[in-house]
């Protein structure tokens, strides 16, 4: 069948405009990492992992020297881990155990609600988050601290592993569970010894990718944790994180060149976290 | 473990979310009964005024809703014209192909910097680009937040409209080849129609997500309480106002702070339910 002129020209135009158009969405994003590797990379040294925060007058005296500014972000990384592993420990025993529990009541009615939960969890804006943990956390220890900014990345985190568990899990075959259940295992051990470790990719995966999501949040963090200039152990204390310094400064002309590299890392540490979660579930696949 | 234990120990997480999402709801209302009261409900919503002076103090969130609004729906506008293209391109044109994957990539890319790292770019690239094309003397303002709020919900825009664009059967499509149709009208007819209700929730949460966004906006608005009235018009967002004042508020004001929250809170619900509901509809 002969295909009109007009047709046939419309087909190739449209062809043509999506590939064009596909390829312009990785301009920013090749913008972004030229920007933040070209602004950022020289600030990277020994200091800047192992020291804190420069004054803007030290920032100062180093660019009127021509010299790349002193200092680094210990303050900033220790905060972020310190309070990254505080979510982790809420987040992921309750995240699988809904998450198990979500996998297998899949009818009953408080499985249907708590799922609509989760997403409705999943969709609450950060800085909300940050909100609801100020009123939890920060007025009752009448201070911010790093305990407050654990929890409520701990809230971030808790939907994300609840569903990706759930999906893993629903994705094993059930023959899985009957055969170890035909053994006369128990329920609890089968969940514990076949179910689970068969599952292990997936949720593993679901964890990481919840991490690198929550380790950039800066807006609950505003609230809760506040942000300080020295390196800080006291949970109760208020703490400083990556993303924070970045808010903190990133006016600041003098500091400007810390931020960037600060941004650098940031970036880094979420990439790699994503290489890491795709190579697990690569391997692990069921 | 005895299996009873185990089941008491499953149903009690689950009963943990209820009691997050409950407890969450609870202390957003209560907290922002204060400024209801003073102002009422509705006062609140419809009033433009923003007048900390202590005393005379006055507020209203309707500056807010509008600069939220107005920048989420002109970033869904600007992000339209290629999280589309994107879609089509993974889900038809190079579907299953490697080129596809590598798109795909780069768009989860997109979608894994953070927040603050969009406002330091936007800050320092975008902002200088429209000042020096003119476009306001600042650089600061509702199309700057939109443009960068475009390019951060592209990703959740287009991965999954893609994926329902896959979805689409392929006898179907087969069908419409043989009747003579060209692979522009296959899209344009057999895709698109069936993948509608999918993409429109696809963009209802990505319309979810610009309306919660906080950092990059809050560096880019110019933070402003009043109503912008043109593109180019500084202004503030629900989320940027929170972001800018909670810090040093008390009193009324703190509770006028936590009422927009839950307005948020609300708005964002309910997109996301819409969403989500179109997308469960689909899957029956």
């Amino acid at each position: 069948m002969k295909i009109s002129r007009y047709r046939n020209i419309k087909n190739k135009a449209l062809y043509i405009g999506v590939i064009i158009l596909s390829g312009l969405t990785a301009v920013p994003l090749i913008a972004i990492l030229v920007k933040v590797i070209l602004k950022g990379w020289r600030q990277i040294n020994f200091d800047f992992f192992t020291q804190t925060t420069p004054t803007t007058l030290d920032a100062i005296y180093a660019i009127n020297a021509g010299e790349i500014i002193p200092g680094g972000i210990a303050n900033g990384i220790i905060g972020m881990l310190l309070m990254v592993l505080m979510a982790c420990v809420i987040a992921i025993p309750i995240g699988i155990i809904c998450g198990i529990y979500l996998a297998e009541n899949t009818k009953s009615h408080l499985a249907s609600i708590v799922r609509f939960l989760t997403d409705l969890l999943q969709g609450i804006p950060s800085i909300v988050v940050g909100i609801i943990i100020y009123i939890w956390v920060v007025i009752p220890m009448k201070s911010y601290s790093a305990i407050a900014g654990g929890v409520a990345l701990s809230i971030i985190m808790l939907p994300l592993i609840v569903r990706s568990t759930e999906e893993t899990l629903k994705m094993l075959p059930t023959t899985l569970k009957e055969a170890g259940l035909s053994l006369g295992a128990s329920y609890s051990s089968v969940v514990f010894r076949v179910i689970l470790p068969s599952a292990f990719g997936g949720i593993f995966t679901g964890i990481l990718l919840a991490v690198s999501r929550v380790i950039g949040e800066t807006a609950p963090l505003m609230l809760t944790a506040l942000g300080s200039s020295a390196v800080q152990w006291d949970v109760t204390k208020p703490a400083s994180s990556v993303s924070l310094l970045i808010w903190e400064f990133y006016n600041d002309p003098n500091l400007q060149n810390m931020i960037w590299s600060a941004s650098l890392f940031l970036l880094m540490f979420i990439l790699i976290l994503n290489i890491f979660a795709k190579r697990i579930s690569n391997k692990w696949r069921i | 473990m005895s299996d009873k234990l185990f089941k008491i120990i499953l149903s009690s997480s689950a009963v943990i979310i209820l009691l997050i999402s409950g407890g969450m709801v609870y202390s957003l209302t209560s907290g922002s009964i204060p400024a209801f009261k003073e102002f009422g409900f509705f006062n609140f919503i419809f009033s433009p005024e923003w007048n900390a002076t202590p005393g005379n103090e006055e507020y209203g969130a309707l500056t807010f809703i509008v600069g939220t609004i107005m920048t989420s729906l002109l970033a869904l506008l600007f992000c339209i014209p290629f999280s589309l293209p994107v879609a089509i391109f993974i889900g038809e044109y190079f579907k299953g192909k490697r080129i596809a994957s590598v798109l795909g990539t780069i768009v989860d890319l997109l979608a894994g910097i953070p927040s603050i790292v969009y406002g330091l770019w936007g800050f320092y690239v975008l902002r200088p680009l429209i000042v020096s094309l003119g476009l306001s003397e600042q650089g600061f303002g509702v199309l700057t937040a939109s443009l960068v709020l475009a390019i951060m919900i592209i990703p959740y825009a287009a991965s999954l409209s893609s994926e329902f664009i896959r979805l689409v059967p392929g006898e179907l499509k087969e069908g419409a080849y043989s009747l003579g149709a060209t692979r522009a009208e296959v899209i344009q007819s057999i895709i698109f129609p069936l993948a509608g209700p999918g993409i429109f929730s696809a963009y209802m949460l990505a319309l979810g997500r610009a309306f919660g966004e906080t950092m990059a906006v809050t560096m880019l608005i110019g933070n402003a309480n009043i109503i912008p009235t043109s593109l180019t018009d500084t202004g503030n967002t629900m989320a940027s106002i929170i972001a800018n004042q909670f810090g040093e508020a008390g009193g009324l004001k703190l509770s006028s702070l936590i009422a927009i929250g839950l307005l948020l809170f609300i708005i964002t619900a309910i997109i996301n339910y819409i969403g989500k509901l179109i997308i469960k509809r689909r899957n029956q």
